[in-house]
């Protein structure tokens, strides 16, 4: 086994990985670059909870190898924060109270930004079929559903 | 714990075949990984040598030409098949299809020829091209050839896929007039693979059936035709009698493997239902076509 040496850039900063290639995105993400917000749950790629926008797509890091996302950009839960400002989003999932445990949401995160910024105006059929590969085992969809319609609907758009 | 392997990334196909032909005895091909990196990280798959194909961007089209019909690259994501106008045009039970395939994430990242070449019988997209008469074509270093989908999926987990050969395409033919091609699965989330999934394409002369290829996912080791269903409905007019009969001959003549989501006799039900099901709506849009 060769090491190999990559360039990821995670949230807009580029990090220089020399790992193992059976690494995966979740271990590069977690153990390597020390951004634990992205969980590893099922690593079967279902649960979703390992979700991060690759390139402006949603993918799970626990079925994607660190070496495919080598020069790509990657953004994950911590990224989403701009300048000491909460996104849209988040404060969304605060103020609808859009989780309980909270293991879910880094990913619920990420498929929720990912699905708005390509369908800005779903209904709330689209935006269930939107968190489709995300799994909340508190149950808390109704929130969640909620929290991505008022950003949807323009409610914490900035002047 | 994934079995350490040797990782290539070749720049282009024909990097890629050699590298195939250099190790193809302790070799796997990835392309986006979906399925691949369950198996290797469960250690059902162990392999000394990884050769990723998921950039090579040559293999990344949908073309369609109204005698060839349509040609989708081996590279090409779920989602690209999904959104394209050109598929939803043309070839809509594939849309619907990949519409239903696993999550966002998975269409995302996970791709056509990668899906085919794994193999589950449990898959989506080839009871559906299978029941749209499509071909797969394949290369290794030496020579390419177009294989029928019939005839590429041999048993479980087995594609008739030699060692040194990956998927280069799939190539889907133009379907003949009054002619409609349905699909569906049953599943109970969503996202999930069918218990079983039933795709039918029936092509009708007048009201008569002239032709029809019925095909059944996970209902077997392999993705399979319904041939003794397809016999019944050859020539005939629809009635409830003859899908009763077609659904009981697939019920019949299909082999299901019980586990944990269903058993033997609920599979066979299953299909039954299914493939009255999916009969009858394709008839019904064939005869509006």
């Amino acid at each position: 086994m060769e090491k190999h040496l990559i360039h990821i850039t995670v949230n807009g900063h580029e990090y220089e990985l020399y790992i193992n290639p059976k690494t995966l995105l979740i271990e590069a993400i977690r153990d390597y670059i020390g951004l634990t917000g992205s969980k590893r749950g099922c690593e079967t790629v279902s649960c979703g909870a390992c979700t991060v926008i690759i390139e402006g797509m949603a993918v799970k890091g626990c079925s994607v190898l660190a070496m495919q996302a080598d020069g790509l950009n990657v953004t994950t839960v911590e990224g989403l924060e701009q300048n000491g400002k909460l996104s849209a989003i988040q404060k969304a999932f605060l103020d609808e109270g859009a989780f309980q445990c909270g293991f879910c949401t880094s990913g619920m995160l990420m498929s929720a930004k990912a699905f708005l910024d390509e369908n800005p105006n779903p209904t709330t059929h689209e935006i269930r079929d939107g968190i489709e590969g995300n799994i909340c085992r508190c149950t808390g969809y109704n929130s969640i559903v909620r929290a991505m319609s008022s950003v949807a609907q323009g409610k914490y758009r900035e002047e | 714990m994934i079995h350490d392997f040797t990782y290539f990334r070749p720049g282009t196909a024909k990097e890629a075949l050699s590298l195939l032909a250099e190790h193809k005895d302790d070799c796997k091909v990835i392309c986006g990984g979906q399925s691949l990196l369950i198996v290797m990280r469960q250690g059902l798959v162990a392999t000394d040598n990884l050769i990723d194909i998921k950039r090579l961007e040559e293999l990344n089209y949908i073309k369609f030409d109204s005698t060839e019909g349509l040609r989708i690259g081996a590279t090409t994501t779920h989602r690209t098949i999904e959104k394209s106008p050109l598929v939803k045009e043309k070839y809509g039970v594939l849309v619907s299809m990949e519409n239903r395939l696993a999550s966002i994430q998975v269409r995302n990242w996970g791709t056509i020829g990668g899906n085919l070449a794994h193999g589950d019988a449990a898959g989506d997209p080839a009871p559906v091209l299978m029941a749209l008469n499509a071909s797969v074509k394949v290369g290794s270093a030496q020579k390419e050839r177009v294989i029928p989908i019939d005839d590429f999926y041999v048993d479980l987990f087995e594609t008739a896929l030699e060692q040194d050969e990956i998927v280069l395409e799939v190539q889907v033919p133009v379907p003949a007039p009054k002619t409609a091609t349905c699909y569906s699965k049953f599943n109970l989330l969503s996202s999930d693979q069918g218990i079983i999934s039933v795709g039918a394409s029936v092509t009708l002369d007048g009201n008569a059936c002239k032709a029809v290829r019925i095909a059944l996912g996970n209902a077997a080791a392999t993705v399979m035709r319904a041939k003794k269903a397809e016999e019944i409905l050859i020539g005939k007019t629809l009635s409830d009698a003859l899908l009763e009969e077609a659904g009981q001959a697939a019920h019949d003549e299909c082999e299901p493997v019980a586990d944990i989501h269903a058993s033997e006799e609920y599979r066979r039900h299953l299909v039954k239902v299914f493939t009255k099901r999916m009969v009858k709506q394709a008839w019904e849009q064939a005869s509006k076509a």
